[in-house]
């Protein structure tokens, strides 16, 4: 498992935008593109480098007004840094 | 049964993904593994600035993110950084496909200012011999000073090396090169037999044995180098068992525009027999992507044969690639000859054990330039599969 930075930020071979034809956002790096669902979405629009990682859990919730959602939003951190799409 | 139900085009299209925009088939290199059409120098048309940036527009309107400029050599025209410039004005995620040649450090800024996103750098080999040898051509040092460019500009960097018979054996001192050069991923891209690779396809293929220990090296250094750099080895697949997913099916993802305008559902669609492919400057991408001929003709399932008809894997592989179907079997409806399923799996199998065999005399390279092309042009294309084959 992979260490969580203290405040995430996308790491430099990706862009993230919307894309309307998708629906979604989706991830562009070179010659390559991962379309995200809407959590994933949602949660690394958030990593900008400032937010650190209770903040992003702290918004999530509170733009889904749910509760909980700790363990949802930090195994995706997980996932997402060891995809090296966040660092 | 529902298998026997052929279900299609009746089913929603998605939009297209990627555009690859082939500006020109101009190029300095002679690069033997080529791609491009046998027949490329017999038509010299090229879309102009405006054709290209309305192809542009209208591609990212469709839904296209992924763009790359490729060719031949981009970099021969010199309106690409204003193709550039559009192209990350619309969204663009922007790749440049180039061998480097002609990339200055004054064009290199400007791209990086006009928004380009990626730049992809072939090399040949690791050495300035085998680099110069197969494209024919010295390049070397050249390729060298743009590669520092790049990291120099800050750009994302694939470097990418087509592999065969002569410089498998150099993997190792490919990827040390890779990784002093900083390159973030190093794509080792096994020769695909198309265009004129097709031609040098006895001379080119490597033995199972050169494969095999290639990739060894390959997953060593994998293991070594770990996150730093990412290894893509790409496989031949005529040493396979299972076709790979060409364009991720036909019509599916992927829209190429070759630099006469004519939109191809692959970038060796040319070479289908019987196809019309439309042109840009003709019919809008939209009613090409959804409504010509050329792209629905292999989408979906309805169009198969056994044994893919009723294989439960076409929705993975999609049968294959047409343009190989048709090369080694001579109908592009026919399964993948790569498929073990497929009935002329054996004719690969032979043509793999062939380069097995020791050479006693190399038949000489053809070279990708403009009086071979000249030459082939001439020539009906299914003559020159049976000459070669």
């Amino acid at each position: 498992m992979s260490e969580l930075t203290a405040k995430p930020k996308l790491a430099r071979l990706f862009r993230m935008q919307w894309e309307e034809a998708q629906g979604a956002y989706v991830l562009l790096y070179p010659e390559g593109m991962v379309k995200l669902n809407q959590s994933a979405g949602e949660i690394l629009k958030r990593c900008n480098g400032e937010r650190d990682v209770q903040a992003i859990i702290d918004d999530i919730e509170q733009t889904f007004n749910a509760t909980g959602l700790e363990k949802d939003v930090t195994g995706f951190l997980e996932i997402a840094t060891e995809r090296g799409w966040i660092v | 049964m529902s298998e026997t139900t052929p279900t299609t085009t009746t089913t929603q299209v998605p939009p297209p993904l990627w555009l690859l925009a082939e500006i020109t088939y101009k190029c300095p290199l002679h690069c033997v593994f080529c791609y491009n059409p046998l027949n490329y120098a017999a038509d010299r048309t090229e879309l102009t600035t405006e054709e290209w940036k309305d192809v542009l527009r209208q591609a990212r309107a469709l839904g296209a993110a992924q763009l790359g400029f490729s060719g031949g050599e981009p970099l021969v025209r010199d309106d690409l950084e204003e193709l550039i410039g559009e192209a990350h004005q619309l969204g663009f995620y922007t790749n440049l496909i180039t061998s480097g040649i002609g990339l200055t450090e004054e064009r290199i800024s400007r791209m990086k200012e006009l928004g380009l996103d990626h730049i992809q750098l072939s090399f040949q080999d690791s050495s300035k011999e085998m680099n110069d040898f197969l494209p024919s051509t010295k390049t070397f040092d050249l390729k060298n000073r743009v590669a520092k460019l790049i990291k120099k500009y800050d750009y994302p960097m694939v470097l990418n090396v087509v592999l065969h018979r002569y410089n498998l054996d150099h993997v190792g001192r490919i990827i040390e090169m890779a990784v002093e050069m900083g390159v973030e991923y190093l794509e080792l891209a096994n020769t695909q037999y198309y265009g004129w690779g097709m031609v040098n396809r006895e001379q080119l293929m490597p033995t199972r044995e050169q494969l095999e220990r290639a990739e060894a090296v390959v997953n060593e250094y994998r293991a070594k180098l770990g996150n730093s750099i990412k290894l893509l080895f790409v496989v031949p697949d005529y040493f396979e068992e299972r076709p790979k997913a060409c364009m991720n099916g036909w019509g599916s993802v992927f829209l190429a525009v070759a630099a006469d305008g004519s939109a191809l559902p692959c970038h060796a669609a040319k070479s289908l027999p019987g196809l019309k492919f439309p042109n840009v400057t003709e019919t809008t991408l939209k009613d090409i992507w959804y409504n010509s001929d050329a792209f629905n003709r292999y989408r979906g399932y309805g169009w198969m044969k056994e044994p893919c008809r009723t294989c439960p894997d076409k929705e993975k592989d999609f049968g294959g690639c047409r343009c190989q179907a048709y090369a080694l079997t001579g109908d592009a409806e026919n399964a993948d000859p790569v498929c073990s399923k497929s009935v002329q799996h054996g004719d690969i199998k032979k043509i793999v054990l062939q380069a097995q065999a020791p050479r006693t005399e190399e038949k000489p390279l053809i070279y990708r330039n403009d009086a071979n092309s000249m030459r082939y042009a001439a020539i009906p294309i299914k003559e020159e599969r049976d000459k070669v084959t």
